[in-house]
């Protein structure tokens, strides 16, 4: 990585001082806070802003480094920068972080208003639709009218797709990538297992816990389910195989570790020292409870596109196990009848669902293709 | 550009809204695009195909042009377009009535198997015809339906479809360049285009 290049970026926070802010569930939140990161400039006319949507345990960074000191840039670095797919000496990019999240943004571990304790359980159920009510009122506050591009993979792609239909005026194009109009019974059952391990953490007691005594190990298997979930039967055979962690370790003990063993315990460990258990819960309930089709369409997936305007780009990845192609075919399929302008495209890939997070020179090219032929048109107009 | 594509779209309408089925890298669309402002969508199989149109600014989707063409009601489009694909399609009837269904016109081109050197190759040699339009062994070609002019007039009198304009072409040495075929084109021509309807 060459430092030199990556630009330095700050985190910012914008409040709605709603007194009440209602969310879907019917029950409201006061003094909303929103993290948010911004990348390029926007220009006079204001039609060069890309909102960029995270997926469950991403956060505002989406690019560039806080400090020279930083190892590690954003997490979709490879495609946002000065140069990349979505070029920052072209477009002003915008990512916030989540309602529910716990990178900044109003979550779980946020303290309640008026007490010294966080919310833990009490935080409100949130959904995708409260998600994206939010960060509309981010880009109301940035004064832009309407959006070149939304774009985000897996949750970030239901926001996307959320987006499209909730505010149509506001976007000039969606590029969902990776995600589904609903989740599955297999996606909602790695979830609920995820949040088991969670919940009978000793340590969780109903959502109370001190930053000492957090439910460390639940919250660790469940990101060690996420990620099994992230990868694909191919990908694990190509990275891990049956390999040992260490080829000196003796066989028929427990000691010894496979090497997609050792991978996973280390995510987990990892995990923890950024991510909040309460959010994680939070977060993965509204993933499950996300359902376009039942909620914009009554049902019927075509109708749930009733109002969108966005040219749509839509991308799919040949070994995501969790939102499989089938699930990008019917948003495609429900855009096409509604005479929407979509393209659409499986990319081959052995790398599974965490796919759409590596470097890969076909979605770069096609997204700045894409992006390049929407803003000629705006400019045009 | 192919001087077939070129002859095809000067058929074109400024301003139409045009379904390219089996659309490849785009090259016909985007040339539509560009010079007759058309609102183009694609449909092409191949995943490395569909990116190059992507990355072109082209809207294409990626998937079988026989099941995707089902998604789109009566009317949908200005032109259907079958641009040397209907010698691949194992239901060229089924195909025919859909896009006929879903354009208000439709033009559809394949090579001709009538032509004189195809002749030729297969009552001389006693083999099976091998051209630069049709480039392949018999067994990997993807061309399924050998047809010549002649058999898709029949095919149009026994579908009961029309044919509105027609035109026979050779290509010269150059692929840009050719000409159009008036005397027995049925033997000198390479390729038909027609515009076709109900």
């Amino acid at each position: 990585m060459n430092r030199e290049l990556n630009q330095i970026v700050e985190k910012q926070f914008f409040s709605i001082k709603d007194k009440n802010f209602t969310l879907q569930c019917g029950k409201s939140l006061k003094d909303i806070t929103i993290a948010y990161e911004t990348f390029g400039r926007l220009n006079a006319k204001k039609n060069n802003a890309i909102l960029i949507l995270h997926a469950l345990t991403k956060d505002s960074h989406a690019a560039g480094i806080y400090d020279h000191k930083d190892e590690k840039p954003g997490w979709w670095d490879v495609m946002i920068g000065p140069g990349k797919a979505i070029d920052t000496d072209i477009y002003f990019v915008i990512c916030s972080n989540i309602l529910g999240g716990c990178m900044g943004s109003t979550g779980p571990a946020s303290i309640m208003p008026g007490k010294k304790r966080p919310y833990g359980m009490n935080f409100p159920m949130v959904t995708i639709t409260d998600m994206v009510r939010v960060q509309k009122r981010l880009i109301d506050h940035l004064k832009i009218e309407k959006l070149l591009a939304v774009t985000g993979g897996s949750l970030g792609g239901m926001q996307v797709l959320e987006w499209s239909v909730r505010y149509p005026d506001m976007m000039e194009s969606a590029i969902p990538i990776a995600t589904t109009m609903k989740h599955s019974a297999l996606s909602i059952a790695f979830n609920e297992v995820a949040r088991q391990a969670i919940t009978s953490d000793p340590n969780w007691n109903n959502g109370n816990y001190s930053q000492e005594k957090k439910p460390d190990m639940g919250l660790s298997v469940a990101r060690m389910i996420g990620h099994i979930t992230y990868l694909s039967d191919k990908s694990m055979r190509l990275k891990f195989g049956r390999k040992m962690q260490d080829k000196k370790d003796a066989p028929f003990t427990f000691d010894s570790k496979f090497q997609v063993e050792s991978y996973l315990k280390y995510q987990g460990q990892k995990f923890v020292t950024r991510f909040d258990a309460n959010s994680f819960l939070y977060i993965t309930k509204a993933a499950d409870y996300f359902d376009l089709e039942e909620q914009h369409g009554d049902g019927s997936p075509v109708d749930s596109f009733l109002n969108a305007k966005a040219r749509f780009l839509v991308i799919s990845y040949s070994s995501d196990w969790l939102y499989p192609t089938s699930e990008s075919k019917a948003i495609v399929n429900a855009l096409k009848k509604n005479r929407l302008d979509v393209s659409f495209c499986e990319i081959e890939s052995e790398w599974g669902h965490d796919a759409f997070l590596l470097q890969d020179k076909r979605l770069d090219k096609m997204i700045k293709g894409f992006l390049a032929s929407v803003y000629e048109k705006t400019e045009d107009n | 550009m192919r001087f077939d594509l070129k002859i095809l779209a000067s058929w074109i309408k400024p301003g139409s809204t045009v379904l390219g089925l089996g659309c490849g890298e785009g090259d016909l669309l985007y040339y539509l695009k560009q010079e007759k402002n058309v609102k183009e969508t694609g449909i092409e199989i191949k995943e490395k195909k569909v990116a190059l149109c992507i990355e072109k600014g082209l809207s294409v989707l990626q998937g079988d042009i026989n099941k995707e063409i089902l998604d789109y009601s009566d009317k949908s489009f200005d032109y259907c377009i079958l641009s040397q694909t209907l010698q691949q399609v194992y239901d060229p009837e089924g195909l025919i009535k859909e896009i006929l269904r879903v354009g208000k016109k439709a033009i559809v081109s394949f090579p001709n198997f009538g032509h004189i050197k195809i002749r030729l190759q297969l009552l001389g040699g006693g083999k099976a015809p091998v051209s630069r339009e049709l480039p392949y062994q018999w067994y990997d070609s993807p061309n399924i339906r050998v047809l010549t002019l002649e058999d898709f007039k029949i095919f149009a009198n026994k579908i009961g479809f029309n044919i509105h304009k027609k035109a026979a072409i050779k290509p010269g040495e150059k692929s840009h360049e050719g000409k159009i075929v008036k005397f027995l084109p049925n033997l000198f021509a390479t390729y038909g285009i027609y515009e076709i309807g109900k």
